[in-house]
């Protein structure tokens, strides 16, 4: 695996201008995927990482800002006009979505979405070898020939995301962001889209963004994984590290509430996901977190290594020097009433 | 083959769709032939004029015209007649209402097809502007335009036409689908005069009649137009909210592509409905502009038939009407499935 | 641990509110859709106002050809007398737009009341129960959505005439008539999607009453349809009212003063180059139409939620305090 990562983002921030105040969807990310890897964003709904994933592409809904940087080939996307951007989108970096079912057009066959897709990234292809690509790719993900010319409602669920899959790869691009790619789709679809995603690097050298909540397609298919709450990465590490030995407390509550067979009693994290118009201060879970220190309720934490490769933000960790004096001690807060929940 | 596969189940809905248009049809003659009869007031001595017409005389026709049957040996024959082509005939000068059509029809196919195309031309040509550059002012403008114009009523347009281009400006007709010279020279075989011109070589007559055609075919297309910028444009504005053309921009494809290739060829699909929708406005509004530019069409008809109060010939003459936005409809909805894939059982 | 318990709320707290959340979005719509709505409602509150105050404010009655002994001109063009001059008969043409003004908006609204308490019931009925009712009244109301609105006002108007004569009772019956089928098919579209919400369904398992069910749910969903759709339906009917007056199936010009009659008149004056008689009423009407029509597409583009649009604040990026940077550090 090269050296150099295929993506760094730094201190990325997306916001919503709504008339209510500022959505602070994405709050100062910073994160590297390297070549051919496959990175896990994985955190509650509401938490920002769809807007994370179409931020880096830059897919964003009118009223959305970013500001930061992301880098990929040298350039911070960031800055980049909408005409680069969708010079870009397609060839060097992908997005599938989590809504298989309409999001090919109806009106157009299987055929011509990518005779349209490589018409406009590869003119020089000849009829002939867009036929051949087209075919190859959708091989690959199992889709035989013989219905490529078929139209969209002619194909089930998981049949269309795999479609949408192979539409992102013909174009071989170096990286692909899955928003919960299966999601909508049944438990056995899943696995099939999971292996065909897991393969990627495999097959095509392409590395993944997988966004989900689903701590099990973490922990099958990806090779790191980041957490992420109220809009920032609390954690990031090799994904079998940081299951094994969790470093962020909600990273480890995360984990005691997936149900498995063993599961005797149900485990929940009290209170809800905070408003991003108006997070709490200091560390956002803060008002949740049962290892709660009085300088958590104030002070943003800071990035620090509680292992190789390894990443957490969490005053647990220290670092010591930037606690003051006696707010390490635990803090004192009113129980979360019922009522506040949901 | 996947062709083959799609030409049958093409054709299965065509079948479907053909066997629903009986009970339609059923009901609309029903219901024209129910209104007539059960109407208060006795037709015959109406149409004649109400004064004091003898007794003797008013049996005459009744018996006739077979007023004097029982009602629903009446109905029967009237459906029987209708599909033998026969529409009735007039009270007034006997004279049957497929003569009528014949004479008639052309002039009104004439005028509503010339209009249909002004308002299709600016219509969708101006309600995929605004909707693509929704809240600009392209939009508003567009869009008050539509609202304004379909504000006018027919006559108030062929009013103000007809002052302007005939009175004070003199340049365009304002009368008539042909001046009396014209009309002496003009063969007529399909009483389309444009095609007849056309036919014929007749180079003059052509000019003369596309003259006659502006003022109320502008007029009514114009009118109509309103309808079709409203809702084209509400259509792309809906359509470049759908799913997959997010999806095409982030595969990179062009703004332009995107705007083109997938938001206005999907919001043109309704296109076809909406015309079959609007030719109920389009003949509606026929009646008032051949009633202004005194055009010699089968509404123009209508409404002296109506003057007169003749319940045969206005029974005849809306039956047709009906039964051709029937037939209209039917033909829409083929082209419908045919463009569109989803829409085949 | 106490659970805090919500206060009991007042009925009309509750409807105040709802209604706050209907006028909502209003406020929260941006740029031309309020322009729309505020521009429309003016020029339609402008029309209600001459149609109410016309006896006080028209200088001459809707028929009055003379005044004083003395009689008016005839077709005398606009003059310090008669601001839009005078017609064949000598009637003023203000006058004759002004009370034209209450024609107008009295009989469309009689009409859009009389075709809203047929066809809205009959959709909710309809749509609710389905069945053989249903599916009767469709194919009805179908084929009579079909047909060009003019031709059946037309006839309906035609076949009244011969019996009650033709007024104003004439061409609202016309009228409404027409319009029936379309609140009829709106009204039953809408139950038939609502019938299977969830929450519908939810209340049908606690065994509520159908009635009960179509009062509390559905009734409020639809009726929320109703205004867009109504003030459209009104700037139609308007329309459709002076075509009939127009070819002589509206008002009876001794009963009052109509829009479209008066421009029925004005065709022979237009061959003399005479252009008050046609101008002044044809504008009236151009003004109140799309006056309505204003305040139909505003009310639809601020509440369709399809068509909605939100306000968006620009995001300012510096105004959040920078984070203290500092190098990650092994913890302990």
């Amino acid at each position: 695996m090269s050296d150099a990562p295929v993506l760094s983002v730094r201190d990325l921030r997306v916001h919503y201008g709504t008339v209510r105040g500022t959505v602070r969807a994405v709050d100062r990310v910073s994160f590297d995927i390297g070549a051919a890897e496959v990175l896990g964003l994985v955190g509650e709904s509401g938490c920002g990482k769809s807007t994370l994933g179409r931020g880096v592409l830059g897919l964003l809904p009118e009223g959305a800002a970013s500001d930061g940087q992301v880098l990929y080939g040298g350039r911070n996307l960031v800055g980049l006009s909408p005409r680069q951007l969708s010079g870009l989108r397609g060839p060097e970096l992908g997005l599938i979505f989590q809504e298989p079912m309409t999001r090919l057009n109806p009106l157009l066959r299987i055929e011509d979405h990518f005779k349209e897709t490589l018409e406009q990234h590869e003119p020089q292809l000849t009829e002939r070898e867009i036929r051949q690509r087209s075919l190859e790719t959708l091989g690959r993900v199992g889709i035989p020939p013989t219905r490529f010319r078929q139209y969209p409602h002619e194909f089930s669920g998981g049949m269309r995301q795999r479609i949408m899959i192979a539409l992102a790869l013909v174009l071989r691009p170096k990286l692909l962001v899955a928003d919960e790619p299966t999601t909508s789709l049944d438990v056995i679809v899943e696995a099939q889209i999971l292996a065909i995603l897991a393969d990627l690097k495999r097959n095509f050298g392409t590395a993944l963004l997988l966004i989900t909540h689903n701590l099990g397609i973490i922990a099958e298919a990806c090779d790191r994984v980041a957490v992420m709450y109220a809009g920032k990465i609390v954690e990031d590490g090799p994904a079998r590290d940081v299951f094994a030995d969790p470093a962020h407390p909600y990273t480890r509550e995360l984990l005691r509430s997936t149900i498995s067979l063993e599961t005797t009693e149900l485990h929940s994290i009290p209170g809800a996901p905070p408003n991003l118009i108006d997070p709490p201060a200091g560390c956002h879970f803060h008002p949740r977190c049962p290892d709660v220190m009085r300088v958590c309720s104030w002070k943003q934490p800071i990035d620090v290594a509680p292992g190789p490769d390894r990443r957490v933000q969490c005053w647990l960790h220290g670092p010591e020097a930037e606690i003051p004096p006696g707010e390490a001690a635990g803090l004192e807060r009113e129980e979360i009433a019922v009522a506040d929940e949901a | 083959m996947a062709a083959v596969a799609q030409g049958t189940s093409l054709k299965s809905y065509l079948l479907t769709r053909l066997v629903l248009v009986v009970p339609m049809v059923l009901i609309l003659l029903t219901f024209v032939f129910l209104l007539m009869r059960v109407a208060p007031g006795d037709p015959i001595s109406a149409a004649l004029g109400g004064h004091n017409v003898p007794q003797s005389v008013i049996d005459q026709i009744k018996h006739r015209l077979g007023f004097d049957k029982p009602l629903w040996q009446q109905y029967v024959e009237y459906l029987g007649n209708i599909f033998r082509g026969n529409f009735g005939t007039t009270i007034t000068d006997q004279r049957p209402v497929s003569d009528i059509i014949l004479t008639n029809g052309a002039a009104t196919l004439e005028l509503t097809f010339f209009a249909m195309i002004v308002a299709l031309v600016v219509g969708v040509f101006v309600g995929l502007l605004a909707g693509r550059f929704r809240d600009t002012s392209v939009d508003v403008g567009g869009r008050m335009f539509g609202i304004v114009i379909y504000a006018m009523p027919v006559f108030f347009i062929g009013l103000m036409a007809q002052l302007l281009f005939g009175s004070v400006l003199g340049w365009l007709p304002t009368s008539g689908r042909a001046s009396p010279i014209t009309q002496a020279t003009l063969q007529t075989h399909t009483n389309l005069f444009v095609i007849d011109s056309i036919y014929d070589r007749n180079w003059g007559a052509l000019k003369d009649v596309m003259l006659h055609l502006i003022l109320p075919a502008v007029t009514l297309g114009l009118v109509t137009a309103g309808v079709f910028i409203r809702l084209i444009r509400v259509n792309v504005i809906r359509t470049m909210k759908d799913d997959y053309i997010e999806a095409a921009r982030a595969r990179g494809i062009r703004e332009r592509d995107v705007v083109y290739r997938h938001a206005f060829k999907n919001a043109l699909v309704p296109v076809i409905t909406v015309i079959g929708l609007s030719l109920a406005l389009l003949l509606g509004g026929a009646v008032v502009t051949e009633t202004t530019f005194n055009w010699p069409g089968i509404g123009h008809e209508l409404v002296l038939y109506l003057e007169n109060r003749d319940y045969s010939a206005v029974q005849g003459i809306v039956v047709v009407f009906g039964l051709v936005v029937v037939f209209v409809s039917l033909v829409i909805d083929f082209v419908n499935a045919f463009i569109d894939p989803r829409i085949r059982y | 641990m106490a659970i805090p318990v919500q206060p009991i709320e007042s009925p009309f707290r509750r409807r105040a509110r709802g209604l706050g959340r209907a006028v909502g979005p209003i406020r929260e719509a941006r740029g031309f859709p309020r322009l729309m709505l505020y521009i429309g409602a003016g020029i339609t509150l402008l029309f209600v106002l001459l149609a109410l105050l016309a006896p006080v404010i028209s200088p001459y009655d809707f028929d009055q050809y003379q005044s004083g002994g003395h009689r008016f001109p005839q077709l005398a063009s606009p003059s310090s007398g008669h601001w839009m001059g005078t017609t064949v008969q000598s009637t003023d043409v203000m006058s004759r737009v002004i009370w034209g003004a209450q024609t107008e908006l009295k009989v469309v609204f009689i009409s859009l009341v009389f075709a809203i308490t047929v066809g809205v019931p009959l959709g909710l009925l309809s749509g609710y129960f389905g069945g053989k009712l249903d599916r009767g009244l469709v194919l009805v109301m179908d084929a009579l959505y079909a047909f060009p609105y003019l031709l059946l006002a037309i006839v309906i108007a035609f076949l009244l005439s011969n019996s009650i004569g033709k007024g104003v009772l004439t061409a609202a019956i016309a009228i409404s008539a027409t319009y029936v089928p379309l609140y009829f098919r709106v009204v039953r579209n809408q139950v038939i999607a609502l019938r299977e919400e969830s929450y519908v369904e939810a209340a049908r398992a606690l065994g509520a009453k159908p009635l009960t069910i179509i009062r509390k749910y559905v009734f409020h969903n639809v009726v929320q349809n109703v205004p867009p759709i109504a003030t459209l339906n009104a700037a139609d009917a308007i329309l459709l009212l002076t075509a009939l007056g127009f070819l002589g199936y509206g008002i009876q010009p001794t009963d009052a003063a109509e829009w479209g009659y008066d421009s029925s008149r004005a065709v022979s004056d237009a061959a003399s180059g005479i252009w008050w008689t046609a101008l002044f009423p044809g504008i009236a009407i151009v003004l109140l139409v799309t006056g309505l029509t204003l305040v139909g597409e505003g009310l639809n583009e601020t509440m369709n939620p399809v068509l909605r649009r939100r306000r968006v604040q620009r995001v300012n990026f510096d105004q959040e305090p920078e984070p203290p940077i500092v190098e990650a550090v092994e913890g302990s």
